[in-house]
């Protein structure tokens, strides 16, 4: 049971990180669809770093653990606002649809991403990435004294530390202090924003640039922490993408709930390697429940027509501001 | 005693596209006073005061601000410059408290904290007697307490020159009171307001300097106190308009449409019209006066078919019409035009040009060919039939395609018999200004030739000139035998224009009046509930007595429809 909550909330990282970028895009009024194709850009872009630093050093066995990590991190955010700036720039300045923007996004990062693993050598990429991995999903210190707390709560790697972490501060930041006051105006109302003198493009492409590398770090922490290093095809971390798109509204756009979502998803994804799956529909069948969940949310949602679970008023429209 | 100049406008000129917005306009504002700015729709007014707001840029001339000149390149900038305008749609975000929204945007370098927030703007609303429950959401609120925010919002940024874009146009009598009371104060405190305005006894009793504008031109100013009203409707249209509304007198019909004990219920489930009796005969104008929110709204939408209908009849020319499809009641030759508080909302396309928004009330007409009597004499008989067969056959042809042509045509005719500012019949109506948009909705339904017109609002917010136009309109239905339910805000009109008042009140009928003998006084106090008409009276208050249908009859449609009800329900 312990092992099985243990994966759920290792493998819930993965999709707090992509979720949490798309909240914080989507709380500016822009849907980026775009998410899955810049989790796997952050791939590319933490593994790269990461081979190119191990490549670097003397001894590829023994790196730097914070070095390792830094170096990781900043790829994959660099790949991050890469991929964001393109979407930002087609839809905040050249006003393109959202929806076509992301999409193209997704496809142009998956086919992105493959190229770029391919530039380096397979051999010592698997070698380099195995003892990366060691590194980057090493638990906390003195996770093992501590009994089934420690397991459940210490023993994962400083990534799903980092998820939590920047759930909690957008949470603080969006409801207590002044820019996420704004961000927020920005993604109801931009009208409103603009006539206030807010710099509503700035806010826009803030988020976008953050939503999108704290998105690409998921990527990275997906190849990197929760399958040891093991890159083979781009297919199941765009699969996570699309699930944390999904995730946004099961969570209804609140980061702290982003949290609980995420478990809750992760559970539901790693379940079935815990059960004694005799055939490949029951594995379909099962791997298909998140996604029938958050139909069950959208409709709820809309039943309940409150206007404070609703998503942000203009989600989705571009800003005009002389139209009328 | 001249009070220092803070705001002057030198030849400032704006176009979009080929529309000349603005040219060469001249303006000043002093400090402490309260400046009219006056014009038709399309004048200009709202473009000019975006200028000073920094929501649109000037193409020429300039800006001085306590006689400096100065750019105002961004609402922010504005701001800097101590301007703040109250637009006519509101800018809130519907989510946020009010003090939310007013603090919106705000860096004054303090840290940011919620409660010292809430205290500051309860500051402001006592010192200008601003009634305001800071903590309350926007979508929760009533239009004047958005357009309290609004104001608020000004303020909180330190405005010292106020921009108001026709507060007036969505308020009650009472609720404008107290807006006035509340501008009075201001500028006793020194800050000078602008406020934009139709009305022109408020233009006179609010301000100090009337600016007037017509066609984006600037005609003048005039002090308040030098002018009238006759004066500054001649310079606002550029040529003498007579301000009455004549009551044509015409022959009262049967019975057109006749209301029975007629309840709806609102979207909230409460009941929002509760047992009305009403009749509206062929050739009367029966007027519903009565505060906003009162059932006007479920009223018109019941009659429609677009509300569903608790209890009682609606019959016309005794026939039921509960139940039926909004485009059977339409081709029954019923039509409503609800201009709502917004102005945008309800039965236009705001995309689409006049010519689309024409056919989407006449798209299942399409071309009808017929044969023209005369080609057919002398000809022999097998070519009559042939000729005649062909056109069956293009009839029937054209039938899956609209008749755009006709609908252009009567697009050209609403623009020139309305006087609709519009580059052509095939520009996006939202590109119109507000008043614009609105004749071309109450046009378009007087235009498709009903016999019972419902009309909400129809001069919400319209200027004179265009008003009287649609007053006219409503006449001349009046004598072709239409029956009209005319719903306004204006008592003065009502009482000029319609033949009788019924004054609903939290969707009570209070009773039923002759326009000609009511007071202005009476209708008060039956809008407050104060005075119930129809209690004095015996029970067959509200049902004509040469009705279409006996009493016997009247109850076998009462008992079919608590019937057809009882099926409903189960099925």
């Amino acid at each position: 049971m312990i092992m099985f909550l243990q994966n759920a909330i290792r493998c819930s990282a993965a999709f707090m990180f992509g979720c949490l970028g798309e909240i914080i895009t989507e709380k500016s009024g822009h849907l980026n669809l775009g998410i899955p194709g810049i989790m796997c850009g952050g791939v590319a872009g933490g593994c790269l770093s990461c081979y190119l630093y191990m490549g670097a050093i003397p001894d590829y066995t023994q790196p730097s653990y914070i070095l390792l990590l830094l170096i990781g991190i900043i790829g994959a955010v660099l790949s991050g606002v890469f991929l964001g700036s393109i979407y930002a720039f087609l839809t905040v300045t050249l006003k393109c649809n959202q929806n076509i923007t992301g999409l193209a996004l997704t496809i142009f990062g998956t086919g992105f991403t493959d190229i770029v693993m391919q530039l380096m050598d397979v051999t010592k990429r698997k070698q380099y990435f195995s003892i990366a991995s060691t590194y980057i999903a090493k638990p906390l210190p003195f996770a093992q004294n501590l009994g089934w707390f420690g397991e459940l709560f210490l023993s994962y790697g400083a990534l799903v530390y980092l998820a939590i972490a920047l759930c909690i501060a957008t949470g603080i930041i969006l409801k207590k202090t002044r820019v996420g006051l704004h961000l927020r105006a920005v993604g109801e109302n931009p009208a409103a924003a603009d006539a206030v003198g807010i710099k509503v493009d700035t806010y826009k492409y803030g988020s976008i640039l953050t939503g999108s590398s704290v998105a690409a770090i998921g990527g990275f922490f997906y190849v990197m922490d929760l399958v040891q290093g093991l890159y083979n095809q781009y297919q199941p971390v765009e699969a996570v993408g699309w699930l944390a798109i999904a995730l946004v509204i099961f969570t209804l756009w609140r980061p702290y709930l982003a949290i609980a979502g995420s478990v809750l998803f992760g559970a539901l994804y790693t379940v079935s390697n815990f059960m004694d799956v005799s055939s490949q529909i029951t594995n379909a069948l099962i791997s298909f429940i998140p996604y029938v969940v958050t139909v069950i949310v959208l409709l709820s949602v809309s039943v309940i027509g409150s206007k404070n679970v609703q998503p942000p008023s203009s989600l989705g429209l571009n800003y005009f501001r002389e139209d009328r | 005693m001249q009070k220092e100049i803070t705001l002057e406008l030198k030849n400032i000129t704006k176009t979009f596209g080929k529309t000349v917005a603005n040219k060469n306009v001249n303006l000043t504002v002093r400090k402490g006073e309260i400046l009219s700015l006056l014009g038709e729709n399309g004048s200009g007014k709202t473009t000019l005061m975006n200028m000073i707001s920094g929501i649109y840029y000037p193409d020429e001339g300039q800006i001085f601000i306590n006689g400096e000149e100065v750019k105002i390149g961004s609402p922010e900038n504005a701001y800097t410059y101590g301007i703040g305008m109250i637009h006519q749609h509101f800018k809130l975000v519907d989510i946020f408290t009010a003090a939310e929204n007013i603090v919106l945007g705000v860096k004054d370098g303090t840290k940011f904290n919620i409660k010292d927030v809430n205290s500051r703007v309860e500051q402001i609303a006592s010192k200008y007697g601003f009634n305001i429950d800071v903590k309350k959401q926007i979508y929760e609120m009533s239009v004047s307490e958005k357009q309290t925010v609004e104001i608020i919002k000004v303020l909180y940024r330190g405005a010292d020159i106020l921009i108001l874009d026709e507060p007036t146009a969505v308020l009650t009598p009472q609720e404008i009171k107290k807006l006035f009371d509340v501008l009075r104060r201001m500028k006793e405190d020194g800050k000078s307001i602008i406020i934009i305005t139709h009305k022109l006894n408020e233009v006179m009793e609010i301000s100090d300097r009337v600016s007037i504008l017509r066609k984006g031109e600037y005609i003048g100013t005039v002090n308040t106190c030098e002018t009238s009203e006759n004066e500054l409707t001649e310079m606002m249209v550029g040529k003498k308009v007579e301000l009455k509304i004549t009551r044509t007198q015409t022959n009262f019909d049967k019975p057109l449409l006749e209301v029975r004990n007629l309840s709806v219920k609102g979207d909230d489930g409460s009941k929002k019209v509760n047992d009305v009796n009403f009749y509206i005969r062929g050739g009367e104008i029966l007027g519903v006066a009565g505060v906003a929110g009162c059932g006007q709204k479920e009223l018109c939408e019941a009659i429609a078919g677009l509300r569903k209908v608790d209890d009682g009849l609606i019959m016309h020319k005794g026939e039921s019409i509960i139940g039926k499809p909004a485009n059977e009641i339409i081709e029954m030759g019923i039509s409503m035009s609800f201009i709502p508080e917004d102005r945008l909302g309800m039965g236009l396309a705001p995309n689409f040009s006049i010519t689309d928004n024409m056919m989407l009330k006449t798209f299942r007409e399409s071309k009808k060919f017929t044969v023209d009597g005369e080609k057919l004499k002398g000809q022999p008989k097998w070519k009559a039939f042939l000729l005649k067969s062909w056109c069956a056959v293009k009839n029937v042809a054209h039938m899956p395609f609209v008749d755009r042509k006709a609908a252009r045509k009567r697009a050209t005719e609403l623009i020139k018999r309305l006087e609709i500012v519009t580059p052509s019949t095939e520009t996006p109506i939202r590109r119109l200004s507000g008043g614009n948009v609105q004749k071309v909705l109450v046009g378009r339904e007087i235009e498709s030739n009903p016999n019972v017109i419902v009309t909400a609002y129809p001069v919400r917010g319209l200027d004179i000139n265009s008003s009287y136009v649609i007053y006219d309109m409503l006449n001349e239905e009046k004598k072709k035998g239409t029956g009209i339910l005319f719903i306004g805000e204006d008592l003065d009109v009502m009482m000029a224009l319609c033949d009788k008042i019924m004054v609903l009140c939290h969707g009570k009928n209070m009773g039923i009046v002759h326009a000609s003998k009511t007071t202005k006084e009476e209708l008060g106090l039956m809008m407050t509930g104060a005075l119930d008409l129809s209690d004095a009276k015996q029970k067959e208050y509200g049902k004509a007595k040469d009705s279409n249908l006996t009493d016997e009859q009247w109850l076998e449609k009462e008992q079919q429809e608590q019937q057809a009800k009882e099926e409903r329900n189960d099925g």
